[in-house]
């Protein structure tokens, strides 16, 4: 409470480093600009028309859809290790991810069997984000039927992976039946990307994305009390169901449009708030639910700029990148310290 | 003790009967159930294992819904409170392991404000006050930035003693707050919480199985047996007999004179 003063330190240089990678992101790409230029094109001084295009067009929204992915899921894989009690658990636990994966496995690979209804559509994005939403949405409506009828927090948590595991078999049986081009096309969504948003459809999923933060802003208080356990938290006043829901809603809409637009992008949702939590060095969501914003956003914005193979004209999947920097971060930070903090 | 009559009676039961239902059956485990806490009372209810004092306790503190019967919270059926009020009247400390211990002793015992903070949980004047007071009283000032993995049973029971302090509730519940401590420490805690009735007016209730001390220290004791439940003040449930039927008797034998149990030779 009083300690808060404590971490401003820590805030402020982290609002540092966002900046300064943000800028870093921007900067870095397949072809070079020299950064006098980019700053002209940032304030609207005219340059060089291609040079224009890919800064304000290419880089800068795929910079903001970084941040947007990077703090969303790390904020949903905090709520959801809270409200489960699981250090394990993230913002796919619900079986969001898989509900989009088969949304999406549906219309890239069920033409074959659906017929070709589907086929004019195949080519848009629209249709796959769409696709995703419909799937992690449908998902997210029976974990919420059924955790209206469980007690146990537990419970929702199994029930999630079991309906992680039904649409990944229903996935694995559609792409025994696909073509190769098809599950070319279902692996490239699932490899993850950032950079495939325009203006508008990154305001739509900004606009989503806000709705989750707020909402996830009206359950730290909640939060905090689950610290204590679910009887702890009832017998301090919080209506337990009331918030599980918001809670639960809060990482769907996050988690969900996130995937449908970016891609299932692994790692961050899990070990964004392990590091957050390590290094700050605290429970308390009203610090880390903020730092955990800034951890996501920066550790998204430098992974993309890993993938994007600086100067040169290949972009590896975001998805891998995530996991092959992130791993051995959370490693290193529970081996130094010897104990996991939760 | 003659002044209990006059006193505000803050919780009291009405016929109770408390157990399970399921679809096929209901479960009696104690029926006709009547008791009176008055305010500043410490109460310790004791029986033996299995006999339903945690029933009873979470029938009290509405985690359970009782069978029939009523239950009175200053004056009020305990089924009008919504869990926000309840959190103002009635605070708790279980048996229940803490889901995190990343938490300082000062955040800890400051959650205990929680009802009366605002939507994201921010801190008034009075809150920080409430809370350093409670720390004051229950004197664990020097562990206040201690996190909770760092302390001893005996030093958790004390700061879980100090966030339901902090709550600032006319009644106080404490699940077996005893278990796990040492024999020094079982007794610093129930001294401890008599002194807390003293100072504060609050009521205690506390199951235990520290019959003993409870008969020292309590100003009423709710002694429940098979067949019904008895609360009057330790003497006369003495001078009554009543915990000789506490528990089976093949084993051990209540003693009239030390006010403890000893094994039958």
């Amino acid at each position: 409470m009083q300690h808060t003063h404590r971490y401003t330190i820590s805030f402020i240089t982290l609002v540092f480093l966002l900046i300064l990678v943000f800028f870093l992101n921007v900067s870095l790409g397949s072809v070079s600009i020299p950064n006098k230029d980019i700053i002209n094109i940032l304030f609207g001084i005219d340059q060089n028309p291609s040079w224009h295009y890919i800064i304000m067009d290419y880089r800068l929204p795929k910079a903001f859809t970084a941040i947007i992915v990077g703090s969303g899921l790390g904020i949903s894989g905090l709520m959801m290790q809270t409200l489960f009690r699981n250090p394990l658990a993230g913002p796919f636990v619900l079986g969001i991810t898989s509900g989009a994966s088969l949304g999406v496995a549906i219309v890239t690979m069920g033409s074959s069997i659906f017929g070709g209804i589907l086929l004019g559509m195949l080519a848009s994005k629209w249709t796959i984000v769409i696709a995703a939403t419909l799937g992690s949405f449908l998902v997210l409506l029976l974990v919420l039927i059924v955790s209206s009828k469980v007690r146990d927090a537990m419970a929702i948590l199994i029930i999630g992976l079991m309906f992680g595991s039904v649409s990944a078999a229903i996935v694995n049986v559609l792409s025994y039946f696909s073509s190769a081009e098809e599950l070319q096309q279902y692996f490239f969504w699932g490899f993850g990307s950032l950079g495939n948003l325009s203006w508008n459809e990154l305001l739509i999923l900004f606009v989503i994305y806000l709705l989750g933060i707020l909402l996830s802003l009206g359950t730290i208080k909640g939060l905090n009390s689950l610290l204590l356990g679910e009887n702890y938290a009832k017998s301090l006043g919080l209506n337990i169901k009331r918030s599980r829901l918001i809670i639960i809603i809060s990482t769907s809409l996050l988690a969900g449009t996130i995937t449908a637009f970016a891609g299932p992008i692994a790692f961050i949702g899990l070990a964004i708030p392990h590091i957050t939590r390590q290094v700050f060095n605290t429970s308390n969501h009203k610090i880390l639910l903020p730092a955990v914003f800034l951890f996501g956003s920066i550790v998204m914005l430098i992974c993309d700029s890993i993938a994007q193979l600086p100067s040169s004209e290949y972009t590896l999947p975001i998805n891998a990148i995530t996991s092959l920097i992130g791993a051995p971060v959370v490693i290193w930070l529970l081996v130094r310290k010897r104990k996991m903090m939760f | 003790m003659s002044g209990t009559l006059n006193k505000h009676i803050v919780l009291k039961t009405n016929k109770l009967s408390i157990g399970y239902t399921s679809k096929k059956e209901t479960t009696t485990i104690g029926s006709n159930i009547n008791i009176e806490l008055h305010k500043g009372e410490l109460v310790g209810l004791v029986g033996a294992n299995g006999i339903g004092k945690s029933t009873l306790l979470r029938s009290l503190t509405n985690v359970q819904s009782k069978l029939s019967g009523d239950i009175f919270l200053n004056d009020k059926t305990l089924d009008a409170y919504s869990n926000l009020e309840l959190a103002k009247v009635l605070s708790l400390v279980l048996t229940e392991s803490l889901s995190s211990k990343n938490l300082t002793v000062l955040e800890l015992v400051a959650l205990g404000r929680q009802p009366y903070t605002n939507w994201i949980g921010n801190f008034s004047k009075k809150d920080i006050d409430v809370v350093n007071e409670a720390l004051i009283q229950i004197n664990i000032e020097d562990l206040k930035d201690k996190k909770c993995f760092e302390l001893s049973d005996g030093q958790l029971q004390k700061v879980m003693i100090a966030r339901a302090l902090a709550q600032d509730t006319d009644l106080i519940i404490l699940d077996e707050p005893t278990t796990h401590l040492d024999m020094y420490h079982k007794a610093y805690i129930l001294k401890l919480l008599q002194r807390l009735t003293k100072e504060t007016g609050k009521t205690i209730l506390f199951s235990s199985h520290e019959i003993d001390l409870a008969i020292q220290l309590c100003d009423k004791m709710i002694v429940m047996t098979k067949n019904n439940v008895v609360s009057d003040e330790p003497c006369n449930l003495i001078l009554n007999g009543t915990f000789e039927n506490l528990f089976p008797k093949d084993l051990i034998a209540f003693n009239e004179k030390t006010g403890s149990f000893r094994v039958k030779k």
